[in-house]
């Protein structure tokens, strides 16, 4: 059987990063196996600028970014296999793996680290009555068919959902010739960034009808038109709020779930709340020397987190490799304990011991929160209290420990991490 | 001039096909969509039922115990997937009793074998899921669940095979009688036959009025449904239904032959015979009633909802049988529950009365089997390497959620009566029928389809007619 130190399950922007700064960790067998035809993911279909201002402080295209880390892992000499699909993954580490040419084949990885990335929620997943024709896309589908092939998928376009895709899916699909007539988001706020809300929809005068959902589909071979009915605070439509609109398409931005059939048919532990693995600060999974990152882990909104944190992962991943057994001994792990306003923490435990000097906890929250704190408890001690004009689940929030600050408190059991109001 | 025309490629039009290519005798089948299995057989509970429901005597009873008998031998000769996993009907109330003593009662007159009544212990202990108010059940070990559309297809395929022409996107206009016959009118020109099959689903009766004075009347009768992740197919390992009582008829909850879990249908009459619309007031009663017999069903895991229609004739019995006051017009009509598990038998039957009337004599090269698409799933390691040598795209996974090869979707475009649109391969392959649905696979399988039918990207449907999936290239209108 092949045998690699580190073998990373996708070749996007997560797989990528994680992949260079694991070889640069001194780990020189590392593979990364990718099931699409070219290195990058999903960000060569994002051809819309805005990428990389945190990690190149400049204004890069999807593909651009994509490129600056294909470039460098190439630089290193890091092995890759393309259109290379991963069908299992033993608690063993045993990579099976199939391509045109190989065939079916196995790698016994040391480490591996999981970067497959998240799909889109389907209309199925939201349960839409009503007709089911062609022209109903997730907007994914329709940026690839747009960006990718250069086929338009419709002229006349109803969005539902204000994740990112569906704004940018907005403004492309008017750049292209399409009218989009309007979003609809079920929430009373936007599920993606402000800044796209702004670029894409105010400035082309797109309508965002908060509280609003689709409540009906017509058209029996191809999309004839929607319903949008206003909806109350438990999500529900109000009766007589019905307005009818004629689109030939309808596209749908409305969430992303990470894809992990591998990871739990190899064992691993999962978050309910992210629908990613549970991991401790290393991205650890409960399965030793297996990592996760990226949007496999949790819904990111910006790829240079992303890349941050599969950095961080393909570090740790080289660590474990380096160190074998060592790996694990010593230090006591502190719980991660998210609540009121706060659903989750990556990670969710930390071992001091093992921590970086810098550990960064990122968190979404539950709804908009207007002058609030974001805080953290050491066991009862609130250490961190951080004035924060507005949070919104759109948004992903962090904040940052130290491993200094943490070894004051050798008696440590659970760090809790709450919205207060001011 | 043909000896047979079937109108319908349905479940019931394609086993009428398939029996009667065991003959010497010049058939086709005319559909009005651009393929088979496109209406009542695509979208149902794809439940092979034991038999215990039907009226002791009726028409309905003696073909669904035939047609149960005959399933498993013909899943193994057309190569299409068949369980036999069994049926509960739940009854919640110690009073509902003496109702399901009756069905057991009637499951014995009709002829249905090893049914049992089990207590309430011996039902929690066989599905754990159950309902905490379930007080016994009707348990049919002889109950199954079927691929409706590969049983569908592969009956088609194997008639195909044996000479019975299709006729796709032809829909009938008018029925005129001739001479010899019948004079089809169509809208894609005119047939002559000795004898017509009406196989025609929720528009029986519009051709049978047509031919008839005898006039017969079909409700569609819309079933809502929800289909579950694979990750929730275990949640049950029989179907379960529930007892006929006072909430009328209940909601299934079963497995599907593939693992997936599905939820339905809801008995909704309607006038559009092209209603196969879900509503909110539909699934949400599908929601509410499954979780009458079944707790914690995962409701978080639904992939996709549809609705499909029964055609429902009045007196709620198949009428098969030669029009009396139409010579040479057979009826196939009325063909809904227990519809998909008859099919078999109906085939046969109307094989038969064709035969009789023909003196149609047998073939001696009747091809009794078909391969079905190849899952390279089912091989050896050392099969499915093999495979690959020669056939590399059979390494390359197209659909990643029911994990679908190019291989196989070729194979699906390529057979005899293949896949024309994304709904087709979907049928033939699972490609797109997972948790994504097609999200991810819809423009890769575009181009397969494109590549394999030498045809644009533009010409490409969902499902034929005007579901065209992209309506141009960029900036084209600007």
């Amino acid at each position: 059987m092949r045998a690699y130190d580190i073998v990373i399950i996708g070749g996007g922007p997560a797989g990528l990063a994680a992949a260079i700064s694991a070889k640069k960790s001194g780990v020189d067998s590392v593979l990364i196996l990718e099931r699409d035809k070219e290195l990058g993911g999903i960000l060569n279909q994002c051809i819309h600028n805005g990428f990389g201002l945190h990690t190149f402080k400049e204004e890069l295209t999807g593909p651009e970014y994509a490129g600056r880390f294909i470039d460098q892992a190439k630089e290193l000499n890091i092995e890759y296999k393309l259109n290379t699909m991963v069908m299992d993954i033993s608690p063993q580490k045993v990579v099976t793996a199939m391509n045109r040419e190989e065939g079916l084949f196995e790698i016994q990885a040391k480490a591996v680290v999981l970067a497959m990335g998240c799909r889109e929620r389907s209309r199925g997943a939201l349960n839409i009555p009503g007709y089911r024709p062609a022209g109903i896309f997730s907007a994914g589908t329709a940026q690839r068919l747009v960006n990718i092939e250069g086929y338009m998928p419709g002229r006349e376009v109803v969005i539902l959902g204000s994740g990112d895709i569906g704004l940018i899916m907005a403004r492309r699909m008017t750049f292209e010739g399409a009218k989009v007539k309007v979003v609809a988001e079920l929430m009373p706020y936007s599920g993606g960034l402000k800044r796209n809300i702004v670029q894409c929809l105010d400035d082309y005068d797109i309508p965002l009808k908060l509280s609003h959902t689709v409540v009906d589909i017509k058209g029996k071979e191809r999309l004839e038109g929607i319903t949008l009915a206003q909806v109350d605070s438990h999500g529900k439509p109000i009766p007589g709020t019905e307005e009818e609109y004629s689109c030939d398409t309808l596209l749908l931005s409305v969430g992303l779930i990470p894809e992990n059939e591998i990871s739990r048919g190899m064992g691993v532990d999962m978050n309910p709340v992210t629908s990613g693995p549970k991991v401790n600060e290393s991205l650890e999974t409960n399965i030793e020397g297996v990592f996760a990152c990226g949007n496999v882990l949790h819904v990111h909104d910006l790829v240079d987190f992303v890349s941050e944190e599969a950095g961080t992962a393909g570090r740790n991943a080289a660590e474990y490799v380096k160190q074998g057994e060592a790996h694990r001994q010593g230090g006591k792990e502190i719980k991660m304990n998210p609540v009121e306003g706060v659903r989750y923490t990556v990670p969710g435990t930390i071992n001091v011991d093992r921590m970086d000097e810098n550990l960064t906890v990122r968190f979404r929250v539950g709804g908009v929160y207007k002058n609030c704190y974001i805080s953290a408890y050491f066991d009862d001690e609130r250490v961190i209290h951080r004035k924060r004009p507005v949070v919104a689940p759109g948004e992903m929030e962090e904040i940052k420990l130290t491993k200094e600050q943490l070894l004051k408190y050798p008696d440590l059991q659970t760090i809790t991490v709450k919205i207060e109001e001011a | 001039m043909y000896d047979v025309i079937i109108i319908g490629a349905g479940v019931s039009g394609a086993a009428t096909a398939r029996e009667l290519s065991r003959y010497k005798v010049k058939a086709c089948v005319i559909e009005k969509e651009e393929d088979v299995c496109c209406g009542t057989s695509k979208a149902n509970s794809a439940i092979v039922h034991a038999g215990y429901d039907a009226a002791e005597g009726s028409l309905m009873a003696k073909l669904n115990v035939r047609g149960n008998q005959m399933m498993e031998q013909l899943s193994k000769d057309l190569d299409f997937p068949f369980k036999k996993n069994g049926s509960l009907v739940v009854c919640l109330h110690e009073e509902d009793m003496p109702n399901l003593q009756a069905l057991y009662d009637r499951g014995v007159a009709n002829g249905v074998k090893e049914l049992r009544i089990l207590n309430r212990e011996e039902l929690k202990e066989m599905e754990p899921n159950i309902s905490d108010q379930a007080y016994a059940a009707l348990y049919a070990p002889t109950a199954g669940i079927v691929c409706p559309f590969n049983l569908n297809i592969a009956m088609a395929e194997n008639a195909n095979v044996n000479g019975v022409e299709f006729k796709f996107d032809t829909e009938v206009t008018d029925l005129k009688p001739i001479d010899e016959g019948w004079e089809i009118h169509t809208n894609n020109g005119v047939f002559q036959t000795r004898y017509v099959v009406n196989a025609a689903g929720v528009y029986a009766d519009r051709l049978h009025n047509m031919v008839s004075e005898k006039k017969i009347h079909i409700t569609p009768r819309r079933g809502d449904y929800c289909l579950l992740d694979k990750s929730a197919g275990s949640h049950v390992s029989k179907t379960i239904f529930a007892l006929p009582g006072k909430y009328g008829k209940g909601i299934l909850v079963a497995p599907t032959v593939h693992g997936n879990l599905i939820l339905g249908p809801t008995a909704i009459d309607i006038e559009d015979k092209e209603g196969t619309n879900t509503t909110r007031e539909g699934l949400d009663q599908v929601i509410e009633r499954a979780e009458m017999n079944v707790k914690n069903i995962p409701l978080r895991q639904v992939i996709t909802s549809f609705a499909g229609l029964r055609a429902h004739e009045d007196g709620h019995e198949f009428l098969i049988g030669e029009v009396e006051d139409a010579k040479g017009f057979i009826d196939c009509a009325g063909i809904e529950s227990p519809g998909l598990t008859s099919a078999p038998a109906i085939g046969e039957m109307v094989a038969q009365i064709l035969k009789d009337k023909m003196d149609l004599e047998e073939k001696e090269d009747f091809i009794a089997t078909r391969k079905g698409v190849l899952d390279p799933n089912t091989l050896s390691r050392e099969e499915r390497m093999e495979l690959i040598k020669e056939k590399p795209e059979y390494g390359n996974i197209i659909c990643r959620c029911e994990m679908v090869t190019e291989g196989e979707i070729m194979d699906a475009i390529n057979r005899p009566l293949g896949a024309k649109s994304l709904d087709g391969v979907k049928r033939r392959t699972r490609a797109g029928m997972g948790r994504c649905q097609a999200g991810f696979c819809s423009p890769r399988t575009m181009e397969i389809l494109a590549r394999e039918r030498h045809v644009s990207m533009f010409e490409i449907t969902k499902s034929g007619g005007d579901s065209k999936i992209v309506t141009g290239t960029n900036k084209d209108s600007l």
